[in-house]
């Protein structure tokens, strides 16, 4: 497949916008808890709400680039009960309307006593929202994902890896963005983040390494035999039909030697995964808090997880492309 | 229920590209709008298209065989494409099974081609929504036509009548008939989608004589003017009348 600037952006943006907003919340409910000291609620609570938000609008935003008639875009929540983009869609939304809630209840200090939890944590109308928000998060991780994995014959996408990396590589991003923001806004809570980002860093390369071994061994289950029906082993196209480009022949491909996937696949790995973790567990053995380091972790990652999202459409390969495979 | 469909016979075709032809000018000239082209009188020319014709060359020379293999959208009777599209603008039609793209509601998200296997879905340069064929819909239900017009374009352009059309739903139609006495053969069975639209398979077409199809048998010494004439009152060839 051809992988799209929109659509790279739209999941790596807002993969890291809800990553970011479930570290805010995980700190949140570590408070209720005792088990963190609460976080300041302007300089954390509605700064970092703010930054998943524009993440996740920026997101929004470069998804409109991906469609032709992005003026009727309000259509697609019509089919969500059939259709993953259509959840999506209708999800999206949704997530950022609970943390722009959580945001302004937060802002707004409009915090009465809800209920209490049996260790004395005070649930009140910002756990409320942020809990809608972190369940709308995970939502949003399956919808994105399934989007890829329901379609049964691009076989490198249709597997439950993909919208468990979707889940794994948000986190990471998004709790490295945590530890680098809590460094300024929050320096008690950097640790915890940096350790969680680390965690993220590491499960997000088992199970993308997973799916690149797995797709390493697929092999196509559609050949020029089924696409066309002769039984031969022998079979060479002529021609496609026609002797320029169409929608077909730049739609799913990727146009790449296969020099350039590979190399493309080491960058990735190195700049989401390796590199990253490296400064993550630097920075946790360092004892100050190190801002900067993990502020340049997050821009590593952020860069690879780009990469990887080019890598995760290129690798896939459409069956239709065994129809266009001359030019004549 | 009906699910009209196409059976196309590789046995027949002959690679001319008529259908392709008639299926754009008709295409583009209705009242859906046109089927717009991209740069069409200049280098690079490109555009919508719903069929193509394609060519492959099967075996190794010298024993190899041409194989001209006109594809367009299939109208499968489990269509992928049309769960996915989240707007409800891919919808296959209940009363005659024709998969179609509602222009209007379409946002062209390009989803539903990626959900396609066949790669028979194209969005339209021009209006930047996905299109396909439609079976013709806007002149197979026009009753203003005569009845023998009342078929896709491409059916009525084919010269060798490679392509038919009806329901494969009425095992008495033509279609049926063809796909049952010639084999007819769907694309891609392992995706489950069960496409309607069907293709008969290359057919050997030497002619069996066998050797006493060239020798009367009952003449050996090839006298067969020799032969004395029977007698009027010896049984015929039929046993009813006689010479
Ligand atoms: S051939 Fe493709 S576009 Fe046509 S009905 Fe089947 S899946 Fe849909
Ligand atoms: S391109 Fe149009 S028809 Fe296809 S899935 Fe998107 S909205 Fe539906």
């Amino acid at each position: 497949m051809r992988p799209e600037a929109s659509v790279i952006l739209l999941t790596t943006l807002i993969g890291a916008g809800q990553g970011l907003f479930l570290a805010i919340f995980t700190a949140h409910g570590l408070a209720l808890f005792d088990l963190v000291a609460a976080a300041d609620s302007l300089a954390f609570d509605v700064a970092g709400s703010a930054i998943a938000l524009a993440l996740t609008g920026a997101g929004l935003l470069a998804s409109f680039f991906h469609l032709g008639r992005p003026e009727r875009a309000w259509r697609a929540i019509a089919q969500w009960r059939t259709s993953w983009l259509s959840r999506e869609v209708i999800v999206l939304p949704a997530f950022m309307f609970a943390v722009f809630v959580y945001a302004l209840v937060h802002f707004a200090g409009v915090r009465p006593v809800l209920a209490r939890l049996p260790g004395g944590g005070a649930i009140d109308l910002a756990t409320l929202a942020g809990l809608a928000a972190t369940l709308l998060a995970f939502a949003l991780f399956v919808c994105t994902g399934m989007i890829y994995a329901c379609l049964p014959f691009l076989r490198e996408w249709h597997s439950p890896l993909t919208p468990l990396n979707f889940l794994l590589l948000g986190c990471a991003s998004g709790f490295t963005l945590a530890a680098a923001f809590s460094a300024a806004a929050a320096p008690g809570l950097t640790r915890l983040f940096t350790g969680y980002a680390l965690a993220f860093t590491l499960l997000g390369l088992a199970g993308r390494g997973a799916a690149l071994v797995r797709n390493r061994r697929l092999k196509p289950k559609s050949t020029l035999q089924t696409a066309i029906g002769v039984k031969h082993p022998r079979i060479v196209q002529k021609s496609m039909g026609f002797q320029s480009g169409s929608f077909n022949t730049r739609e799913f491909f990727h146009g790449r030697a296969p020099g350039t996937l590979r190399w493309v696949k080491w960058t990735f790995l190195a700049a989401a995964f390796a590199v990253p973790a490296a400064l993550q567990a630097l920075a946790l053995v360092l004892a100050d808090p190190a801002g900067p380091l993990l502020a340049a972790a997050f821009a590593i990652q952020f860069a690879g997880l780009a990469a990887e999202r080019w890598f995760f459409f290129a690798e896939a390969n459409h069956p239709q492309n065994l129809y266009y495979q001359a030019v004549a | 229920m009906t699910q009209l469909a196409l059976v196309i016979d590789l046995n027949v075709c002959v690679g001319c590209h008529a259908c392709v032809t008639s299926c754009k000018q008709w295409n583009t000239s209705g009242a859906a709008g046109p089927l717009a082209d991209v740069n069409p009188y200049d280098a690079d020319p490109g555009g919508a298209f719903f069929n193509r014709v394609q060519t492959f060359e099967v075996g190794e020379f010298p024993d190899t065989q041409t194989v001209h293999f006109p594809k367009s959208c299939l109208h499968c009777e489990d269509p992928p494409c049309v769960p996915v599209c989240p707007t409800g603008a891919s919808y296959k039609r209940p009363d005659d099974g024709i998969v179609l793209v509602d222009y209007d509601k379409c946002i062209g998200c390009k989803y539903c081609s990626w959900a396609c296997p066949y790669g028979v879905r194209e969005i339209d340069p021009g209006r930047k929504v996905m299109t396909k064929c439609t079976l013709c819909v806007d002149r197979i239900h026009d009753a203003t036509k005569p009845e023998s017009e009342r078929k896709p374009a491409c059916v009525l352009a084919c010269p060798t009548s490679a392509r038919l059309f009806g329901d494969i739903h009425d095992p008495e139609s033509e279609v049926s008939k063809a796909i049952r006495d010639n084999a007819g053969y769907a694309l891609m069975p392992e995706w489950g989608t069960h496409p309607s639209n069907h293709y008969l398979p290359r057919r050997r077409t030497a002619m069996r004589v066998h050797p006493d199809e060239l020798e009367r048998a009952d003449n050996p010494l090839k006298v067969d003017g020799l032969l004395p004439r029977p007698s009027k009152a010896d049984p015929s060839l039929d046993d009813v009348t006689s010479w």
